[in-house]
């Protein structure tokens, strides 16, 4: 059986003109999303993460001058395939909200302060569906009790600001989820939620997911996250994909240098490592910060930080290494001519 | 055994006005020894901050005692609690630089409004704080915005050494950073702290570095202390079942890790007003209607434990 292709990207590039200069954001990214299937996007501020998810959604900010270019496509129902990147801005607009929806990790960046909870959901189901309004308040209100909120039929009259945070979460979740998106973008959608309640909303998110089988690209910073409620994960850094791995493969063997520094700052690594040696627990870090974006350094941009860097690291073109199911891109154990 | 730090009696803070006004601390004890890092973690508007703000006297303290050294604080005097101020420093989340003051002249500025290095040799204090943290002299001519988030929460570090203080209260120091840049910022704390015999109280959300950094852990729900124990004891055996909950809730960066559990629905209540008798029973697993009628107090469950649940907390039962 072929898998149920939702999502493709091939050679995604971002860049941004500020000050006559043109800066690469996203530089060469390819994902691949399946129906059903969990999608970790994992890295620090500024590697990429959520312009690569704005650039597919084509919500890149309006105030600045953007410019893309790549392969995105978003397969529907009937297996056909819509380019992201290129269709008019009429046709994307018919898309977003439809057949994929993205939430935020600040609900309030994409709720309207001056319309009713109940309003802003009609809105999306009246013009995606063309329901009448009184139907489409019927589905507000269902979208609001599949996401398990707290007197759903009286959130409806209530204006964002009167919800608590998580609530609001919840909000902008039913929001996205009213019109059954194919793939779903969240966007460290927990991150600025309290333990016990990012719990529930993960919790949420999944039988959402397994109830639709809709494919979700999570951005997270969180390793923990990605542990326990992704299926795959690509690690992103300096706007490039350094490593895509199905989650229990990248845990065991993570194997770009960057992968293996990110999992060697987790506290509860440190002290597993101090187990096993009889040593007191220390944390590794990686040392220096990641480059500045408009002052890249020339070959792989981790060298200057990474352990293993070598002669070849500072110029050319990394090269891909591994099987497709777990691939990475380092020279270290490159044989020659692989490149 | 030698006299606590700190020690800290049924502290009570309120904040806000009117009918907003909140008991955000409602009768905290708490002791620190010298050299002890004590973790202080529970969710959004448990008072953590609240607590850390009052200690610093930044906050008027509605009633209780605080006492440093064994001298009280609550009751000095703004101009006498000024020089007690340098035995105890704050870090943030975020470090609030001044944008036009540049790294160095900002430790300088710390330096002179506390009498400290004098002269010529104020300037090699501000290269040796510097480099404490981890930074150099040719950090000192930068403004702010020419840092990093790392380097901006290593210069507010050393403004924090810089009076050369006992206690250090960091409040979530490590919450706006990436994961590389938190991991350098823990080693740093941990090198500084083990150099300098510092004690501290840090509070996070993050209950893997808590686990990792921190001697003790004080765990609070909505201004009051639901459980106290040393940090083996508490990831090991947590006993109330708010602590319970908060841990099965994390996610941990680990496959062997038990899947995160969904223990409590619904959000804590508005510390406007907050329930009867415990403040956690409107969302406890365990709740039994006794729970309405009176506010537990800490028992002793083994040495240093200490459990605000008569539920659970039987001294000497195996947990």
């Amino acid at each position: 059986m072929s898998q149920d292709l939702r999502l493709l990207v091939q050679g995604l590039h971002t860049r941004l003109q500020h000050d006559g200069r043109e800066t690469a954001l996203v530089r060469g990214v390819d994902l691949r999303l399946h129906a059903g299937e969990t999608l970790a996007l994992v890295g620090e501020s500024g590697s990429g993460k959520s312009l690569t998810a704005l650039t597919l959604m084509r919500l890149l900010a309006r105030d600045a001058r953007w410019s893309w270019d790549g392969q995105a496509e978003l397969v529907d129902a009937d297996g056909q395939h819509h380019d992201l990147l290129r269709l008019p801005e009429a046709q994307i607009r018919r898309l977003r909200g439809h057949q994929m929806a993205m939430i935020f990790q600040e609900p309030m960046s994409c709720l309207n302060p001056v319309l009713t909870v109940g309003q802003q959901i009609a809105e999306s189901v009246r013009l995606h569906l063309g329901l009448s309004p009184a139907a489409a308040r019927q589905r507000a209100l269902q979208a609001l009790e599949e996401v398990e909120i707290a007197a759903a039929r009286q959130r409806l009259d209530e204006y964002p600001h009167q919800l608590s945070g998580g609530m609001r979460q919840r909000v902008m979740i039913a929001m996205a989820m009213v019109c059954a998106p194919r793939v779903l973008i969240a966007d460290e959608p927990t991150t600025a939620l309290d333990v016990t309640i990012a719990a529930q909303i993960l919790a949420l998110m999944r039988r959402l997911q397994e109830a639709n089988g809709m494919a979700v690209l999570f951005i997270t910073h969180h390793l923990g996250v990605v542990a326990h409620y992704a299926d795959r994960v690509s690690v992103m850094y300096a706007g490039r994909v350094v490593e895509s791995a199905d989650v229990p493969r990248l845990f065991a063997q993570p194997s770009h240098p960057y992968t293996r520094g990110l999992l060697e700052c987790l506290p509860g690594r440190a002290r597993q490592r101090a187990l096993a040696t009889g040593q007191a627990p220390v944390l590794l870090d990686i040392p220096g910060q990641a480059p500045s974006m408009q002052d890249l350094p020339e070959g792989c941009s981790f060298a200057p930080r990474c352990p293993q860097a070598h002669a070849r690291c500072g110029a050319g073109e990394v090269p891909w290494q591994g099987a497709p199911e777990h691939r990475y891109r380092c020279w270290l154990n490159a044989t020659e001519g692989l490149a | 055994m030698s006299a606590p730090l700190l020690e800290v009696r049924d502290l009570r803070v309120e904040v806000g006005h009117g009918a907003r006004r909140v008991q955000a601390v409602r009768g905290v004890d708490l002791t620190l020894a010298r050299g002890e890092t004590l973790g202080l973690v529970g969710e959004s508007g448990s008072g953590k901050s609240t607590l850390a703000r009052a200690l610093m006297q930044l906050l008027p303290v509605h009633s209780g005692t605080v006492q440093l050294n064994g001298q009280s604080l609550t009751t000095l005097s703004a101009a006498r609690m000024r020089p007690l101020r340098r035995q105890m420093q704050m870090v943030f989340q975020d470090p609030s630089l001044n944008p036009r003051q540049r790294a160095g002249d900002m430790l300088a500025e710390v330096l002179h409004t506390h009498d400290l290095y004098p002269g010529p040799q104020r300037a090699e204090r501000v290269r040796a704080l510097l480099q404490m943290v981890g930074l150099s002299a040719e950090h000192a001519p930068r403004y702010p915005h020419a840092l990093s988030g790392g380097q901006k929460q290593r210069l507010g570090i050393a403004r924090a050494l810089a009076v050369e203080p006992q206690l250090i209260v960091a409040d979530e120091p490590l919450s706006a950073l990436d994961v590389s840049i938190s991991a350098q910022i823990v080693n740093l704390l941990v090198r500084l702290r083990d150099a300098l015999g510092l004690s501290m109280l840090f509070i996070s959300h993050d209950l893997e570095v808590v686990e990792f950094l921190c001697d003790r852990v004080m765990v609070m729900y909505l201004g009051r202390v639901m459980e106290v124990a040393p940090v083996a004891t508490l990831f090991a055996r947590p006993t109330h079942p708010y602590t319970q909950a908060l841990l099965a809730a994390a996610p941990q960066p680990s496959l062997t890790a038990p899947r995160p559990r969904v223990a409590l629905l619904g959000e804590p209540p508005s510390p406007v007003a907050p329930p009867s008798g415990c403040v956690f029973r409107t969302r406890c697993p365990m709740a039994q209607p006794a729970c309405a009628e009176q506010v537990p107090v800490l028992q002793t469950v083994s040495p240093g434990h200490q459990v605000a649940c008569p539920l659970v907390a039987r001294p000497g039962a195996p947990s």
